[in-house]
């Protein structure tokens, strides 16, 4: 592969410098893009004015130019309104995935190829993989406790061709070393948290609330057990999450016990016990594929830091709408809806899924 | 470009220039700097450090040139020399005419939706009225009669002479004889910042009692602009401190940007009109060819609209402001789409948006902005470019 012209996705953070880095060391022209996804409250989130100064700054020390872009209107439309959305009624997004599947790897790569770049580079933790039948797939990182293939797993082969992880062989230290040996000024900057478009300034579920309260009616709501009785009182029904345990007023009972289903029509939170969460069959639908539909044993990780576990996927109701069932090898504590579900053979990803 | 260099053989640098040409044409932006501006500014940097508010002699000829720039700024305006407040820009003019008038006669300012933001914004955070503009991104006549009648206590009302997108010339003189007539009470404001190198000021701001201006955008300095305001105006501060500048505009007065914005008047003056003519022609040509031959192509400004010289402003349907200023670049050519916001993305311009220009139409806009230094050279390699861009660009959408 000789040189070509590499566009890579900067998010001033340290590495996507790296990315920056590294694909500038192959030999390849180089062009840093940083997006500016929203024109909110957000002060730190991962598109804010002081982000794109230091990854201007990173482009300026490097010697390659920076561009940014307005995807904010997009942004609105694909993340933070679904987002919104998702949350009136009871559903729990993961915004991230929603940015790659429509910003980074659909309007940026398409931008990038009208502009006449060959490849798009950006500094996930995950590598991509050469498949012995000239297909890729996205892999695990180095770095198993900074892997996001998670976040990656909507990816399809039209992406995967033209993309480069750079630094997905690397750990997060080398990453943070190889930046100090550069003199880059983001070596020492601490990882993005969170969600990139809520305000820093109420990080958690207080940031979350405020930001979900000035956009939806925030509903207070009746917390029942398995027979229907009122057993405490949320503020925000719109805020719980399946599996959740903390955050509603019961009274009495043994034991801890957890949101096992979230009805925003009737304002009803039913708790259970760790038992009641288990289930045997997960629905998802929305399914994408690496490289077409995959059906049998596979491995399952159903949130961004999860432990993989063992299940057998199966074609479940209208193939059209993607909609698949994961029956799990032991009982698994049910997923929230809303949720991704990446499916993976070995360090692999095959696909994804959202939860039903 | 350093870059490029290196790989091209020296037989070949010829070619290689002339791929690499660099036009500019964003004007409307900033203006370089002229050569008799930039030496008149050089004395002012190191050989004379006086502080014009000194009693020495080296005080007094920083005094004496900063006076010598009022009297070419007054001159420029067509007001007293005792009016012009020297600030650091257009945006500090504005907010300072805004912020002054209204601090000193607590009211209601009024402005049009096409204004500048350094307009808006203050007249808005003060609970001020904006009012629609027409097709032409002026200010609505009859809304403005009509607001002027209903709403008490206007104070101000802030009109640009000519807009810093479109460069479409505002109605000044009859904005100023409706607040006459049915808000005497309310003095007018004009940011003339973008008429400054094409029109007669004390034509173009007629009846306003406050005229904003900036250097850089006529080919005087960054960092030097002034706020002309007439006769006994009550303009309360926003720098507050020593009393500089008849405690309007307080803080030492930066002197080597004052002279070169005292130079750039005198300059502009001189040959305004030879210029505006030539510009003219180049941004019609511009205009006109590229609806000729790119397909989608359309001129923003409605045809009949009086405008400055200074901007041709097309919209390209399907294409993308960034994607086209991305390949303008790659092709030598430096322009813009609307405002540029401080990170330096592209937001959606709230002038078309006030225009009345479907947001789809202004996603694809693009501003080219001419000036005294542009050649017909350029306009030809614009030309030559812009058609395939917008192809290949197409292509992709």
């Amino acid at each position: 592969m000789g040189s070509q012209r590499v566009m890579v996705a900067m998010s001033g953070g340290v590495d996507s410098s790296v990315a920056a880095v590294l694909v500038q060391e192959a030999g390849h022209d180089v062009v840093g893009v940083t997006l500016r996804l929203w024109g909110g409250e957000s002060d730190l989130g991962c598109c804010s004015v002081s982000d794109v100064d230091d990854a201007r700054r990173v482009a300026d020390a490097l010697g390659i130019d920076h561009h940014v872009f307005n995807m904010g209107e997009d942004f609105d439309r694909h993340v933070v309104e679904p987002y919104v959305a998702d949350h009136a009624v009871g559903r729990t997004p993961n915004p991230c995935i929603e940015c790659n599947r429509h910003i980074k790897f659909d309007r940026l790569l398409r931008r990038a190829r009208s502009l006449g770049f060959d490849r798009l580079a950006t500094g996930h933790h995950a590598r991509v993989v050469d498949m012995p039948d000239g297909t890729r797939r996205i892999a695990r990182a180095a770095d198993p406790a900074k892997d996001q293939s998670y976040v990656l797993h909507m990816l399809d082969q039209d992406v995967l061709s033209r993309l480069d992880l750079p630094i997905g062989e690397m750990s997060k230290d080398e990453v943070r070393a190889r930046a100090a040996a550069v003199g880059l000024r983001t070596a020492d900057k601490p990882d993005s948290q969170d969600v990139c478009f809520i305000t820093s300034a109420s990080r958690g579920d207080g940031g979350r609330r405020e930001f979900l309260s000035r956009r939806i009616p925030l509903t207070s709501g009746r917390v029942v057990d398995g027979s229907g009785t009122e057993v405490g009182r949320v503020d925000a029904v719109e805020m719980v999450t399946l599996g959740q345990r903390r955050g509603m007023e019961l009274a009495g009972g043994d034991g801890p016990r957890y949101a096992t289903a979230v009805d925003t029509v009737t304002a009803t939170v039913t708790v259970g016990s760790a038992a009641d969460l288990f289930v045997e069959t997960t629905t998802v639908d929305r399914a994408g594929w690496a490289d077409g539909p995959v059906e049998g044993s596979v491995l399952v990780q159903t949130s961004a830091h999860g432990e993989p576990v063992a299940a057998f996927l199966g074609v479940e109701g209208s193939a059209d709408e993607g909609q698949m069932s994961v029956s799990w090898d032991e009982p698994h504590r049910r997923v929230a809806p809303g949720q991704s579900v990446a499916f993976y053979d070995g360090d692999l990803v095959l696909g994804g899924a959202l939860a039903c | 470009m350093a870059k490029r260099w290196a790989r091209v053989p020296r037989s070949l640098r010829g070619v290689e220039e002339q791929l690499n040409r660099q036009v500019y044409l964003d004007h409307a932006a900033s203006t370089p700097a002229r050569p008799e501006v930039v030496e008149a500014m050089l004395p002012w940097l190191g050989e004379h450090p006086g502080n014009p508010s000194g009693s020495h002699r080296m005080a007094r000829d920083a005094r004496r040139a900063i006076d010598d720039a009022r009297d070419a700024v007054a001159a420029l305006v067509g007001m007293d020399p005792g009016g012009v407040v020297f600030t650091s820009g257009g945006t500090e003019a504005d907010n300072l005419a805004v912020d002054g008038v209204l601090g000193a006669s607590s009211g209601v300012a009024v402005c049009c939706a096409a204004e500048h933001a350094a307009v808006l914004e203050p007249v808005r955070e003060f609970g001020g009225v904006v009012l629609p503009a027409d097709a032409g991104g002026r200010i609505d006549l009859g809304a403005l009669a009509a607001t002027l009648e209903s709403v008490a206590d206007i104070r101000l009302v802030s009109v640009m002479a000519a807009n810093n997108e479109t460069g479409v010339v505002s109605p000044v003189a009859e904005v100023a004889s409706l607040v006459a007539e049915r808000a005497p009470d309310a003095v007018v404001h004009c940011d003339a910042v973008q008429a400054t190198a094409w029109l007669d000021l004390a034509g173009a701001c007629r009846g306003a009692r406050l005229v904003s201006i900036t250097g850089h955008k006529f080919g005087g300095p960054k960092g030097a602009g002034a706020l002309v305001v007439d006769g006994d105006v009550p303009l309360s501060p926003m720098l507050r401190g020593g009393g500089q500048e008849r405690e309007r505009r307080s803080g030492t007065q930066n002197v080597p940007a004052i002279v070169g914005l005292g130079r750039a008047a005198e300059l502009v003056v001189a040959d305004r009109e030879a210029t505006a003519e030539r510009v003219a022609a180049m941004r019609d040509r511009l205009e006109a060819s590229l609806v000729a031959t790119v397909p989608g192509a359309s001129c923003t400004v409605p045809d009949g609209v009086e405008r400055t010289p200074a901007v041709a402003h097309l919209c390209f349907e399907g294409i993308e402001s960034e994607a086209l200023l991305f390949m303008l670049e790659q092709e030598g050519i430096c322009a813009s789409a609307a405002s540029s916001c401080s990170s330096g993305a592209q937001d959606p311009s709230h002038v078309l948006a006030a225009m009345g220009i479907d947001r789809a139409v202004a996603a694809g806009s693009l501003r080219l902005s001419l000036a005294r230094a542009t050649t017909d050279e350029d306009v030809d390699h614009a030309l030559s470019v812009i058609p395939g861009i917008v192809g290949r660009l197409s292509a992709y959408a």
